[in-house]
Protein backbone atom coordinates (compact mmCIF):
# COMPACT_ATOMS: atom_id res chain seq x y z
CA UNK A 1 0.00 0.00 0.00
CA UNK A 2 0.93 3.63 -0.60
CA UNK A 3 2.43 5.49 2.29
CA UNK A 4 0.25 8.16 3.26
CA UNK A 5 2.87 10.69 1.90
CA UNK A 6 2.93 9.15 -1.22
CA UNK A 7 -0.65 9.23 -0.92
CA UNK A 8 -0.96 13.31 -0.26
CA UNK A 9 1.61 14.11 -3.47
CA UNK A 10 -1.02 14.95 -5.84
CA UNK A 11 -2.77 17.19 -3.57
CA UNK A 12 0.04 18.74 -2.50
CA UNK A 13 1.80 19.50 -5.84
CA UNK A 14 -1.38 20.97 -6.97
CA UNK A 15 -2.07 23.28 -4.02
CA UNK A 16 1.68 24.24 -3.46
CA UNK A 17 1.87 25.30 -7.34
CA UNK A 18 -1.25 27.52 -6.69
CA UNK A 19 0.02 28.94 -3.64
CA UNK A 20 3.29 29.65 -5.46
CA UNK A 21 1.59 30.92 -8.62
CA UNK A 22 -0.43 33.61 -6.11
CA UNK A 23 2.34 35.22 -4.97
CA UNK A 24 4.60 35.27 -7.70
CA UNK A 25 3.92 38.96 -8.46
CA UNK A 26 3.68 40.24 -5.44
CA UNK A 27 2.45 44.07 -6.40
CA UNK A 28 -1.06 42.01 -7.19
CA UNK A 29 -0.56 39.51 -4.38
CA UNK A 30 -0.28 42.77 -2.00
CA UNK A 31 -3.61 44.44 -3.33
CA UNK A 32 -5.72 41.46 -3.51
CA UNK A 33 -4.95 41.29 0.19
CA UNK A 34 -5.32 45.17 0.49
CA UNK A 35 -8.86 44.33 -1.00
CA UNK A 36 -9.70 40.90 1.35
CA UNK A 37 -8.63 43.42 4.34
CA UNK A 38 -11.03 45.69 3.21
CA UNK A 39 -13.75 43.41 2.90
CA UNK A 40 -13.13 41.97 6.23
CA UNK A 41 -13.20 45.55 8.13
CA UNK A 42 -16.13 47.15 6.23
CA UNK A 43 -17.93 43.92 7.68
CA UNK A 44 -16.69 44.33 10.69
CA UNK A 45 -17.53 48.75 11.07
CA UNK A 46 -21.19 47.34 10.01
CA UNK A 47 -21.58 46.23 13.75
CA UNK A 48 -19.39 49.22 15.08
CA UNK A 49 -22.12 51.83 13.42
CA UNK A 50 -25.25 49.37 14.56
CA UNK A 51 -23.75 50.03 18.05
CA UNK A 52 -23.72 53.52 17.87
CA UNK A 53 -27.39 53.67 17.65
CA UNK A 54 -28.15 51.10 20.34
CA UNK A 55 -26.11 49.27 23.02
CA UNK A 56 -27.45 46.12 23.19
CA UNK A 57 -28.26 43.68 20.70
CA UNK A 58 -30.22 39.97 21.09
CA UNK A 59 -28.83 40.35 24.99
CA UNK A 60 -25.56 41.30 23.34
CA UNK A 61 -22.90 44.07 24.34
CA UNK A 62 -20.63 45.04 21.92
CA UNK A 63 -17.81 43.49 22.69
CA UNK A 64 -20.04 40.28 23.08
CA UNK A 65 -20.91 41.02 19.45
CA UNK A 66 -17.28 41.28 18.69
CA UNK A 67 -16.77 37.83 19.97
CA UNK A 68 -19.80 36.30 17.88
CA UNK A 69 -18.20 37.54 14.86
CA UNK A 70 -14.68 36.95 15.43
CA UNK A 71 -15.46 33.40 15.58
CA UNK A 72 -17.86 33.33 12.85
CA UNK A 73 -16.08 35.20 10.74
CA UNK A 74 -12.50 33.23 11.39
CA UNK A 75 -13.90 29.85 10.67
CA UNK A 76 -15.42 31.33 7.55
CA UNK A 77 -12.53 33.14 6.01
CA UNK A 78 -10.24 29.97 6.76
CA UNK A 79 -13.40 27.81 4.80
CA UNK A 80 -13.29 30.29 1.91
CA UNK A 81 -9.88 29.93 1.90
CA UNK A 82 -9.63 26.20 1.37
CA UNK A 83 -13.14 25.55 -0.26
CA UNK A 84 -14.46 28.84 -1.65
CA UNK A 85 -13.54 27.92 -4.90
CA UNK A 86 -15.41 25.11 -4.96
CA UNK A 87 -19.14 26.60 -4.83
CA UNK A 88 -18.35 27.89 -8.51
CA UNK A 89 -18.63 24.56 -9.88
CA UNK A 90 -20.71 25.57 -12.57
CA UNK A 91 -17.22 27.60 -14.23
CA UNK A 92 -15.53 24.22 -14.17
CA UNK A 93 -18.04 22.13 -15.48
CA UNK A 94 -17.74 25.19 -18.58
CA UNK A 95 -14.29 24.70 -18.84
CA UNK A 96 -13.99 21.11 -19.18
CA UNK A 97 -11.99 20.65 -15.91
CA UNK A 98 -14.84 18.30 -13.97
CA UNK A 99 -14.08 16.05 -16.92
CA UNK A 100 -10.06 16.12 -16.54
CA UNK A 101 -10.78 15.52 -12.83
CA UNK A 102 -12.39 11.90 -14.22
CA UNK A 103 -9.54 10.91 -16.18
CA UNK A 104 -7.23 11.11 -12.98
CA UNK A 105 -7.32 8.44 -10.45
CA UNK A 106 -8.04 10.50 -7.47
CA UNK A 107 -11.92 11.09 -5.89
CA UNK A 108 -13.68 14.02 -7.65
CA UNK A 109 -14.61 15.96 -4.88
CA UNK A 110 -11.14 15.66 -3.02
CA UNK A 111 -9.76 17.14 -6.48
CA UNK A 112 -12.06 19.84 -6.84
CA UNK A 113 -11.55 20.50 -3.13
CA UNK A 114 -7.60 21.03 -3.77
CA UNK A 115 -7.69 22.59 -6.81
CA UNK A 116 -7.59 25.78 -5.91
CA UNK A 117 -6.17 28.16 -2.48
CA UNK A 118 -7.46 31.65 -2.35
CA UNK A 119 -4.23 32.70 -0.30
CA UNK A 120 -5.24 36.34 0.09
CA UNK A 121 -8.24 35.40 2.37
CA UNK A 122 -5.60 35.26 4.84
CA UNK A 123 -6.05 39.45 5.13
CA UNK A 124 -10.11 38.71 6.37
CA UNK A 125 -8.73 35.91 8.43
CA UNK A 126 -6.57 38.37 10.23
CA UNK A 127 -9.82 40.50 10.90
CA UNK A 128 -11.74 37.86 12.21
CA UNK A 129 -8.87 36.91 14.43
CA UNK A 130 -8.51 39.86 15.64
CA UNK A 131 -12.09 40.80 16.57
CA UNK A 132 -12.09 37.53 18.28
CA UNK A 133 -9.27 38.51 20.72
CA UNK A 134 -10.51 41.70 21.21
CA UNK A 135 -13.92 40.11 21.88
CA UNK A 136 -12.32 37.48 24.41
CA UNK A 137 -10.64 40.21 26.29
CA UNK A 138 -13.39 42.19 26.36
CA UNK A 139 -16.65 40.35 26.31
CA UNK A 140 -16.12 38.87 29.87
CA UNK A 141 -16.10 36.07 29.17
CA UNK A 142 -15.39 33.70 32.66
CA UNK A 143 -12.42 31.88 32.15
CA UNK A 144 -12.34 28.09 32.39
CA UNK A 145 -10.76 24.91 31.19
CA UNK A 146 -14.24 24.49 29.94
CA UNK A 147 -14.02 27.94 28.08
CA UNK A 148 -10.70 27.09 26.84
CA UNK A 149 -11.66 24.04 25.23
CA UNK A 150 -14.89 25.60 24.12
CA UNK A 151 -12.93 28.15 21.68
CA UNK A 152 -10.68 25.92 19.67
CA UNK A 153 -13.60 23.45 19.47
CA UNK A 154 -16.04 25.67 18.11
CA UNK A 155 -13.98 27.15 15.64
CA UNK A 156 -12.90 24.28 14.28
CA UNK A 157 -16.40 22.80 14.55
CA UNK A 158 -17.27 26.34 12.69
CA UNK A 159 -14.58 25.93 9.76
CA UNK A 160 -16.01 22.35 9.37
CA UNK A 161 -20.11 23.73 9.08
CA UNK A 162 -18.75 26.43 6.56
CA UNK A 163 -16.70 24.35 4.63
CA UNK A 164 -19.30 21.70 3.87
CA UNK A 165 -22.11 24.97 3.51
CA UNK A 166 -19.53 24.94 0.58
CA UNK A 167 -19.50 21.57 -0.80
CA UNK A 168 -23.18 22.10 -0.39
CA UNK A 169 -23.65 24.44 -2.58
CA UNK A 170 -21.65 22.98 -5.41
CA UNK A 171 -23.40 19.68 -5.38
CA UNK A 172 -26.68 21.92 -5.79
CA UNK A 173 -24.68 24.33 -8.51
CA UNK A 174 -24.75 20.42 -10.66
CA UNK A 175 -28.86 20.84 -11.57
CA UNK A 176 -28.73 25.06 -10.98
CA UNK A 177 -26.20 25.54 -13.86
CA UNK A 178 -26.57 29.51 -12.69
CA UNK A 179 -28.13 28.62 -9.40
CA UNK A 180 -24.88 30.63 -7.48
CA UNK A 181 -27.42 33.30 -6.84
CA UNK A 182 -29.59 31.00 -5.21
CA UNK A 183 -27.09 29.46 -3.22
CA UNK A 184 -24.75 32.55 -2.63
CA UNK A 185 -28.37 32.93 -0.21
CA UNK A 186 -27.32 30.40 2.39
CA UNK A 187 -23.70 30.77 1.80
CA UNK A 188 -22.81 34.22 2.41
CA UNK A 189 -26.48 34.67 3.39
CA UNK A 190 -25.43 31.69 6.49
CA UNK A 191 -21.88 33.88 7.00
CA UNK A 192 -23.91 36.93 7.99
CA UNK A 193 -26.43 35.37 9.97
CA UNK A 194 -23.85 33.66 11.76
CA UNK A 195 -21.91 36.81 12.80
CA UNK A 196 -25.22 38.02 14.37
CA UNK A 197 -26.91 36.77 17.62
CA UNK A 198 -29.84 34.75 17.14
CA UNK A 199 -31.84 35.66 19.52
CA UNK A 200 -32.83 38.53 16.73
CA UNK A 201 -33.82 35.89 14.70
CA UNK A 202 -37.57 35.48 13.40
CA UNK A 203 -38.96 32.05 14.52
CA UNK A 204 -38.04 30.89 10.43
CA UNK A 205 -34.69 32.28 10.28
CA UNK A 206 -34.40 30.13 13.62
CA UNK A 207 -35.14 27.21 11.71
CA UNK A 208 -33.44 27.69 8.72
CA UNK A 209 -30.17 29.20 10.14
CA UNK A 210 -30.58 27.79 13.44
CA UNK A 211 -30.73 23.99 12.61
CA UNK A 212 -31.40 23.33 8.51
CA UNK A 213 -27.88 24.97 8.39
CA UNK A 214 -26.55 25.51 11.44
CA UNK A 215 -25.41 28.55 11.73
CA UNK A 216 -25.82 29.51 14.88
CA UNK A 217 -23.66 26.84 16.25
CA UNK A 218 -20.62 28.53 14.08
CA UNK A 219 -20.59 31.42 17.09
CA UNK A 220 -23.70 32.31 18.67
CA UNK A 221 -24.43 29.52 20.47
CA UNK A 222 -20.76 28.53 21.84
CA UNK A 223 -20.54 32.37 23.07
CA UNK A 224 -23.46 32.35 24.95
CA UNK A 225 -22.15 29.23 26.73
CA UNK A 226 -18.98 31.22 27.63
CA UNK A 227 -20.22 34.31 28.22
CA UNK A 228 -23.03 32.40 30.63
CA UNK A 229 -25.90 34.42 28.65
CA UNK A 230 -29.37 33.65 29.53
CA UNK A 231 -30.38 31.22 26.15
CA UNK A 232 -33.42 32.43 23.57
CA UNK A 233 -36.07 30.19 23.45
CA UNK A 234 -35.95 27.05 20.97
CA UNK A 235 -31.67 27.25 21.40
CA UNK A 236 -30.85 26.24 25.16
CA UNK A 237 -27.62 26.60 26.30
CA UNK A 238 -26.31 23.39 26.02
CA UNK A 239 -26.32 23.69 22.41
CA UNK A 240 -22.80 25.69 22.90
CA UNK A 241 -21.18 22.51 22.99
CA UNK A 242 -22.65 20.86 19.99
CA UNK A 243 -21.04 22.62 17.50
CA UNK A 244 -19.21 19.71 16.11
CA UNK A 245 -22.68 17.98 16.01
CA UNK A 246 -23.56 20.64 13.61
CA UNK A 247 -20.66 20.44 11.89
CA UNK A 248 -21.51 16.54 10.84
CA UNK A 249 -24.80 17.19 9.56
CA UNK A 250 -23.58 19.90 7.20
CA UNK A 251 -21.46 17.24 5.82
CA UNK A 252 -23.64 14.96 5.21
CA UNK A 253 -25.88 16.99 3.55
CA UNK A 254 -23.08 18.52 1.93
CA UNK A 255 -21.59 14.83 0.57
CA UNK A 256 -25.46 13.90 -0.28
CA UNK A 257 -25.39 16.73 -2.60
CA UNK A 258 -22.62 16.44 -3.72
CA UNK A 259 -23.43 12.77 -4.40
CA UNK A 260 -26.48 13.43 -6.19
CA UNK A 261 -25.35 15.99 -8.24
CA UNK A 262 -22.76 14.13 -9.70
CA UNK A 263 -24.74 10.47 -10.30
CA UNK A 264 -26.87 13.27 -11.89
CA UNK A 265 -23.67 15.06 -14.34
CA UNK A 266 -22.92 11.21 -14.88
CA UNK A 267 -26.60 10.91 -15.69
CA UNK A 268 -26.93 7.27 -13.61
CA UNK A 269 -30.03 8.29 -11.84
CA UNK A 270 -30.67 10.94 -8.98
CA UNK B 1 -1.60 -3.75 -12.06
CA UNK B 2 -5.55 -5.66 -12.62
CA UNK B 3 -4.89 -8.75 -14.26
CA UNK B 4 -7.83 -9.41 -16.00
CA UNK B 5 -7.07 -6.17 -18.57
CA UNK B 6 -4.07 -8.16 -19.39
CA UNK B 7 -5.65 -10.07 -21.66
CA UNK B 8 -8.54 -10.42 -24.01
CA UNK B 9 -9.68 -6.68 -25.88
CA UNK B 10 -8.54 -3.25 -24.91
CA UNK B 11 -12.16 -1.63 -25.12
CA UNK B 12 -15.31 -3.63 -25.61
CA UNK B 13 -18.90 -2.29 -25.88
CA UNK B 14 -22.00 -4.56 -26.09
CA UNK B 15 -25.25 -2.89 -27.13
CA UNK B 16 -24.27 0.25 -25.13
CA UNK B 17 -26.38 3.10 -25.15
CA UNK B 18 -26.70 6.63 -24.24
CA UNK B 19 -30.00 8.94 -24.39
CA UNK B 20 -30.40 12.24 -23.13
CA UNK B 21 -33.45 13.89 -21.80
CA UNK B 22 -33.97 17.51 -23.69
CA UNK B 23 -36.49 19.85 -23.53
CA UNK B 24 -37.63 20.99 -26.78
CA UNK B 25 -39.79 24.11 -26.18
CA UNK B 26 -42.31 22.92 -23.70
CA UNK B 27 -42.30 19.34 -24.68
CA UNK B 28 -39.60 17.04 -23.57
CA UNK B 29 -37.83 14.07 -25.88
CA UNK B 30 -35.02 11.44 -25.56
CA UNK B 31 -32.37 11.75 -27.95
CA UNK B 32 -30.25 8.67 -28.57
CA UNK B 33 -26.74 9.76 -28.68
CA UNK B 34 -25.33 6.45 -28.51
CA UNK B 35 -27.72 3.61 -29.97
CA UNK B 36 -26.75 0.14 -29.32
CA UNK B 37 -22.58 0.35 -30.13
CA UNK B 38 -21.10 -3.15 -30.10
CA UNK B 39 -17.72 -2.99 -30.60
CA UNK B 40 -14.12 -5.05 -30.04
CA UNK B 41 -10.70 -3.43 -30.17
CA UNK B 42 -7.51 -5.28 -29.08
CA UNK B 43 -4.59 -3.97 -27.80
CA UNK B 44 -2.11 -2.18 -30.37
CA UNK B 45 -5.20 -1.57 -32.48
CA UNK B 46 -5.19 1.96 -34.27
CA UNK B 47 -8.51 2.92 -34.53
CA UNK B 48 -10.43 5.73 -36.06
CA UNK B 49 -13.55 6.15 -34.81
CA UNK B 50 -15.26 9.14 -37.20
CA UNK B 51 -18.44 10.36 -37.70
CA UNK B 52 -20.33 13.63 -38.08
CA UNK B 53 -21.08 16.47 -35.38
CA UNK B 54 -23.00 15.19 -33.33
CA UNK B 55 -23.07 11.37 -34.16
CA UNK B 56 -22.13 10.15 -30.74
CA UNK B 57 -18.25 10.23 -30.72
CA UNK B 58 -17.84 11.97 -27.72
CA UNK B 59 -20.51 10.31 -25.83
CA UNK B 60 -18.87 7.26 -26.67
CA UNK B 61 -15.59 8.75 -25.12
CA UNK B 62 -17.58 9.74 -21.87
CA UNK B 63 -19.29 6.20 -21.32
CA UNK B 64 -15.76 4.72 -22.26
CA UNK B 65 -13.55 6.71 -20.04
CA UNK B 66 -16.56 7.10 -17.08
CA UNK B 67 -17.38 10.17 -17.35
CA UNK B 68 -21.06 9.17 -18.25
CA UNK B 69 -23.21 6.55 -17.53
CA UNK B 70 -24.55 4.39 -19.92
CA UNK B 71 -28.40 4.10 -19.93
CA UNK B 72 -28.73 0.47 -21.74
CA UNK B 73 -25.75 -2.24 -22.68
CA UNK B 74 -22.22 -2.62 -21.65
CA UNK B 75 -18.41 -1.54 -21.70
CA UNK B 76 -15.17 -2.56 -20.45
CA UNK B 77 -12.36 -0.72 -20.86
CA UNK B 78 -8.55 -2.34 -20.15
CA UNK B 79 -10.76 -4.82 -18.85
CA UNK B 80 -12.60 -2.82 -16.12
CA UNK B 81 -16.12 -1.09 -15.48
CA UNK B 82 -15.34 2.80 -16.53
CA UNK B 83 -18.16 3.86 -13.61
CA UNK B 84 -17.11 1.65 -10.66
CA UNK B 85 -13.55 1.49 -11.90
CA UNK B 86 -12.94 4.95 -13.01
CA UNK B 87 -10.06 5.25 -10.51
CA UNK B 88 -7.72 2.47 -11.62
CA UNK B 89 -8.92 2.94 -15.09
CA UNK B 90 -7.69 6.38 -15.16
CA UNK B 91 -4.05 4.85 -14.58
CA UNK B 92 -4.12 3.02 -18.06
CA UNK B 93 -5.81 5.31 -20.18
CA UNK B 94 -4.90 9.04 -21.54
CA UNK B 95 -7.37 11.18 -23.07
CA UNK B 96 -6.57 14.23 -24.91
CA UNK B 97 -9.41 16.94 -25.84
CA UNK B 98 -8.16 18.52 -28.67
CA UNK B 99 -10.60 21.38 -27.48
CA UNK B 100 -10.13 21.30 -23.52
CA UNK B 101 -7.24 21.69 -22.40
CA UNK B 102 -6.22 19.42 -19.35
CA UNK B 103 -3.17 21.68 -18.17
CA UNK B 104 -2.60 24.31 -16.31
CA UNK B 105 -3.07 27.46 -17.90
CA UNK B 106 -1.03 30.06 -15.92
CA UNK B 107 1.84 27.52 -15.27
CA UNK B 108 5.14 26.67 -17.05
CA UNK B 109 4.59 23.24 -19.11
CA UNK B 110 7.28 22.15 -16.85
CA UNK B 111 5.29 22.58 -13.59
CA UNK B 112 1.79 21.20 -15.07
CA UNK B 113 3.85 17.99 -16.02
CA UNK B 114 5.23 17.66 -12.13
CA UNK B 115 2.00 18.00 -11.10
CA UNK B 116 0.46 15.36 -13.38
CA UNK B 117 3.77 12.68 -12.55
CA UNK B 118 2.18 13.78 -8.51
CA UNK B 119 -1.20 12.82 -9.86
CA UNK B 120 -0.74 9.91 -11.29
CA UNK B 121 2.44 8.56 -8.25
CA UNK B 122 5.51 8.51 -10.94
CA UNK B 123 8.68 7.63 -9.33
CA UNK B 124 11.22 10.23 -9.50
CA UNK B 125 13.12 8.20 -11.86
CA UNK B 126 10.45 7.52 -13.80
CA UNK B 127 8.94 11.03 -14.33
CA UNK B 128 12.28 11.89 -15.14
CA UNK B 129 12.72 9.33 -18.09
CA UNK B 130 9.00 9.72 -19.33
CA UNK B 131 9.27 13.69 -19.24
CA UNK B 132 12.79 13.55 -20.88
CA UNK B 133 11.32 10.71 -23.82
CA UNK B 134 8.50 12.95 -24.64
CA UNK B 135 10.24 16.29 -24.07
CA UNK B 136 12.57 15.31 -27.00
CA UNK B 137 10.02 13.32 -29.22
CA UNK B 138 7.49 15.92 -29.24
CA UNK B 139 10.15 18.92 -29.25
CA UNK B 140 8.77 20.68 -26.17
CA UNK B 141 12.17 21.72 -25.19
CA UNK B 142 11.86 25.41 -26.37
CA UNK B 143 8.72 26.26 -24.32
CA UNK B 144 9.09 24.45 -21.64
CA UNK B 145 9.15 27.33 -19.27
CA UNK B 146 6.40 28.82 -20.75
CA UNK B 147 2.90 29.51 -19.26
CA UNK B 148 0.35 27.43 -21.27
CA UNK B 149 -1.62 30.27 -22.15
CA UNK B 150 1.25 31.83 -24.04
CA UNK B 151 1.88 28.92 -26.06
CA UNK B 152 0.55 28.60 -29.95
CA UNK B 153 -2.01 26.19 -30.51
CA UNK B 154 0.54 23.92 -32.09
CA UNK B 155 2.76 23.72 -29.28
CA UNK B 156 -0.36 23.86 -26.64
CA UNK B 157 -1.47 20.26 -28.70
CA UNK B 158 1.59 19.10 -28.15
CA UNK B 159 1.88 19.95 -24.33
CA UNK B 160 -1.20 18.17 -24.08
CA UNK B 161 -0.43 14.68 -25.75
CA UNK B 162 2.69 14.70 -23.78
CA UNK B 163 0.33 15.62 -20.53
CA UNK B 164 -2.14 12.47 -21.62
CA UNK B 165 0.33 10.11 -22.14
CA UNK B 166 3.44 10.97 -18.96
CA UNK B 167 1.75 7.79 -16.92
CA UNK B 168 2.81 5.67 -20.18
CA UNK B 169 -1.18 4.53 -20.74
CA UNK B 170 -1.67 1.50 -22.37
CA UNK B 171 -5.14 3.16 -24.60
CA UNK B 172 -4.58 6.33 -25.73
CA UNK B 173 -8.02 7.99 -26.56
CA UNK B 174 -7.62 11.68 -28.83
CA UNK B 175 -10.57 14.00 -29.58
CA UNK B 176 -9.84 15.78 -32.74
CA UNK B 177 -6.06 16.01 -31.78
CA UNK B 178 -5.43 17.61 -35.33
CA UNK B 179 -7.83 20.23 -35.05
CA UNK B 180 -6.57 24.05 -36.19
CA UNK B 181 -3.12 22.73 -36.81
CA UNK B 182 -0.90 23.75 -39.28
CA UNK B 183 0.25 20.92 -41.83
CA UNK B 184 3.93 20.57 -40.23
CA UNK B 185 2.38 20.58 -36.45
CA UNK B 186 -0.11 17.89 -37.93
CA UNK B 187 2.51 15.98 -39.46
CA UNK B 188 4.72 15.67 -36.23
CA UNK B 189 2.00 14.87 -34.04
CA UNK B 190 1.55 11.92 -36.52
CA UNK B 191 5.03 11.01 -36.80
CA UNK B 192 4.80 11.12 -32.77
CA UNK B 193 2.02 8.83 -32.21
CA UNK B 194 3.30 6.17 -35.21
CA UNK B 195 6.46 5.80 -33.13
CA UNK B 196 4.61 5.60 -29.63
CA UNK B 197 2.17 3.07 -31.10
CA UNK B 198 5.34 0.91 -32.32
CA UNK B 199 7.99 1.63 -29.77
CA UNK B 200 5.40 0.97 -26.48
CA UNK B 201 2.28 -0.97 -28.22
CA UNK B 202 -0.16 1.84 -27.21
CA UNK B 203 -3.80 1.47 -28.06
CA UNK B 204 -4.95 4.51 -29.87
CA UNK B 205 -9.02 5.34 -30.57
CA UNK B 206 -8.99 8.17 -32.23
CA UNK B 207 -12.00 11.40 -33.52
CA UNK B 208 -11.23 13.09 -36.31
CA UNK B 209 -12.66 15.30 -38.91
CA UNK B 210 -9.22 15.16 -40.75
CA UNK B 211 -9.17 12.21 -43.11
CA UNK B 212 -5.33 12.08 -43.39
CA UNK B 213 -5.08 11.51 -39.78
CA UNK B 214 -7.24 8.25 -40.78
CA UNK B 215 -4.99 7.28 -43.62
CA UNK B 216 -1.50 7.79 -41.83
CA UNK B 217 -2.76 6.50 -38.68
CA UNK B 218 -4.87 3.98 -38.25
CA UNK B 219 -5.38 0.43 -39.19
CA UNK B 220 -9.13 0.68 -38.54
CA UNK B 221 -11.77 2.72 -38.85
CA UNK B 222 -15.08 2.75 -36.99
CA UNK B 223 -18.01 5.13 -38.59
CA UNK B 224 -20.85 6.43 -36.03
CA UNK B 225 -23.94 7.88 -37.62
CA UNK B 226 -27.10 8.83 -35.30
CA UNK B 227 -25.19 7.10 -32.41
CA UNK B 228 -25.60 3.76 -34.44
CA UNK B 229 -22.47 1.90 -35.95
CA UNK B 230 -22.47 2.33 -40.22
CA UNK B 231 -18.93 1.17 -40.73
CA UNK B 232 -16.35 -1.31 -39.28
CA UNK B 233 -13.21 -1.93 -41.56
CA UNK B 234 -9.83 -0.64 -43.26
CA UNK B 235 -9.62 2.29 -44.80
CA UNK B 236 -10.11 0.94 -48.75
CA UNK B 237 -12.88 -1.12 -47.59
CA UNK B 238 -14.24 2.13 -46.09
CA UNK B 239 -13.81 3.81 -49.72
CA UNK B 240 -15.24 0.91 -51.76
CA UNK B 241 -18.04 0.90 -49.83
CA UNK B 242 -18.29 4.52 -50.40
CA UNK B 243 -17.35 4.41 -54.09
CA UNK B 244 -15.35 7.91 -52.62
CA UNK B 245 -13.47 9.52 -55.51
CA UNK B 246 -10.38 10.73 -55.47
CA UNK B 247 -9.22 14.13 -56.54
CA UNK B 248 -5.79 14.92 -58.54
CA UNK B 249 -5.03 18.55 -58.89
CA UNK B 250 -2.80 19.67 -61.85
CA UNK B 251 -0.70 23.13 -62.29
CA UNK B 252 0.03 23.65 -65.81
CA UNK B 253 2.49 25.85 -67.60
CA UNK B 254 -0.27 27.81 -69.76
CA UNK B 255 -3.78 28.21 -69.21
CA UNK B 256 -5.65 25.45 -70.66
CA UNK B 257 -9.61 24.81 -72.17
CA UNK B 258 -11.57 22.13 -69.39
CA UNK B 259 -9.70 19.30 -69.42
CA UNK B 260 -13.16 17.34 -69.98
CA UNK B 261 -11.89 14.79 -72.84
CA UNK B 262 -10.03 12.09 -70.63
CA UNK B 263 -11.18 8.62 -70.16
CA UNK B 264 -9.49 7.87 -67.06
CA UNK B 265 -10.90 11.26 -64.92
CA UNK B 266 -13.69 13.28 -64.86
CA UNK B 267 -13.07 17.25 -64.98
CA UNK B 268 -14.22 19.05 -61.70
CA UNK B 269 -13.44 22.63 -61.84
CA UNK B 270 -10.90 25.37 -63.30
CA UNK B 271 -9.14 28.16 -61.61
CA UNK B 272 -6.89 31.00 -63.06
CA UNK B 273 -8.23 30.69 -66.31
CA UNK B 274 -7.34 26.99 -66.66
CA UNK B 275 -4.11 27.40 -65.08
CA UNK B 276 -5.10 24.89 -62.29
CA UNK B 277 -7.64 22.38 -62.81
CA UNK B 278 -9.40 19.64 -60.62
CA UNK B 279 -9.62 16.02 -61.80
CA UNK B 280 -11.81 13.39 -59.86
CA UNK B 281 -10.96 9.67 -60.76
CA UNK B 282 -12.29 6.07 -59.16
CA UNK B 283 -9.29 4.76 -57.08
CA UNK B 284 -10.86 1.19 -57.92
CA UNK B 285 -10.93 1.65 -62.06
CA UNK B 286 -7.36 3.93 -62.39
CA UNK B 287 -4.60 5.75 -60.52
CA UNK B 288 -3.53 8.79 -59.96
CA UNK B 289 0.02 8.08 -61.91
CA UNK B 290 -2.33 7.03 -65.00
CA UNK B 291 -4.39 10.31 -64.96
CA UNK B 292 -1.33 12.32 -64.62
CA UNK B 293 0.36 10.86 -67.59
CA UNK B 294 -3.36 11.05 -69.84
CA UNK B 295 -3.12 14.93 -68.41
CA UNK B 296 0.66 15.20 -69.54
CA UNK B 297 -0.30 14.10 -73.26
CA UNK B 298 -2.28 17.06 -73.54
CA UNK B 299 -0.43 19.76 -71.18
CA UNK B 300 2.91 20.80 -69.56
CA UNK B 301 2.12 19.37 -65.81
CA UNK B 302 4.46 21.82 -63.26
CA UNK B 303 2.86 20.60 -60.25
CA UNK B 304 0.54 18.22 -58.57
CA UNK B 305 -1.63 17.49 -55.27
CA UNK B 306 -4.00 14.90 -54.25
CA UNK B 307 -6.76 16.27 -52.33
CA UNK B 308 -7.71 13.80 -49.41
CA UNK B 309 -11.59 12.72 -49.35
CA UNK B 310 -13.71 15.08 -46.98
CA UNK B 311 -15.00 13.28 -43.79
CA UNK B 312 -18.18 14.72 -43.94
CA UNK B 313 -18.59 13.58 -47.46
CA UNK B 314 -17.72 10.10 -46.50
CA UNK B 315 -19.95 9.72 -43.81
CA UNK B 316 -22.82 11.14 -46.13
CA UNK B 317 -22.42 8.60 -48.60
CA UNK B 318 -22.19 5.83 -46.22
CA UNK B 319 -25.60 6.88 -44.30
CA UNK B 320 -27.29 7.38 -47.64
CA UNK B 321 -25.87 3.88 -48.93
CA UNK B 322 -27.03 2.36 -45.52
CA UNK B 323 -30.67 3.68 -46.25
Amino acid sequence: MASTRERLRPYRAVLASRARSQRAYRTSFALDLGGSLLVGLVELAEIWVLFSNVTTLGGMSFHQILLVFGLADLAFSLADLFFGHVDTLPAFLRAGTLDAFYLRPQPILLQLITSDISLRRLARAAVGAAALGVGLATSGVSWSPRTAVLVPLSLVSGYATFAALFVWAAGLQFFLLDGSEMTNAFVYGGRYAATQPASVWSRPLKLVFGFFFPMAFTAYLPAVTMLGLPSPQWLPAWLGWCAPAAAAWSWLMALLCWRWGLRHYQGGGG
Amino acid sequence: MSGASNSGAIIETDGLTREFRVRDGKRRRVLTAVDGLTVRIEPGEAVGYIGANGAGKSTTIKMLTGILVPTAGRVLTCGLRPVPDRRRLARQVGVVFGQRSQLWWDLPVRESFRILAAIHSLARAEEASRTAELVEQLELASFLSVPVRQLSLGQRMRAEVAAALLHSPRLVILDEPTIGLDVLSKQRLREFLIGERRLHGTTLLLTTHDMGDVERLCNRILVIDHGRLAYDGDLPGLSRTVGAERVLVVDLAEPMPDLTGLDSARHLSSEAGGLRQRLAFDAEQTTAAKVLAAVSDKAQVLDFTMEEPDIEDVVRRIYAASR
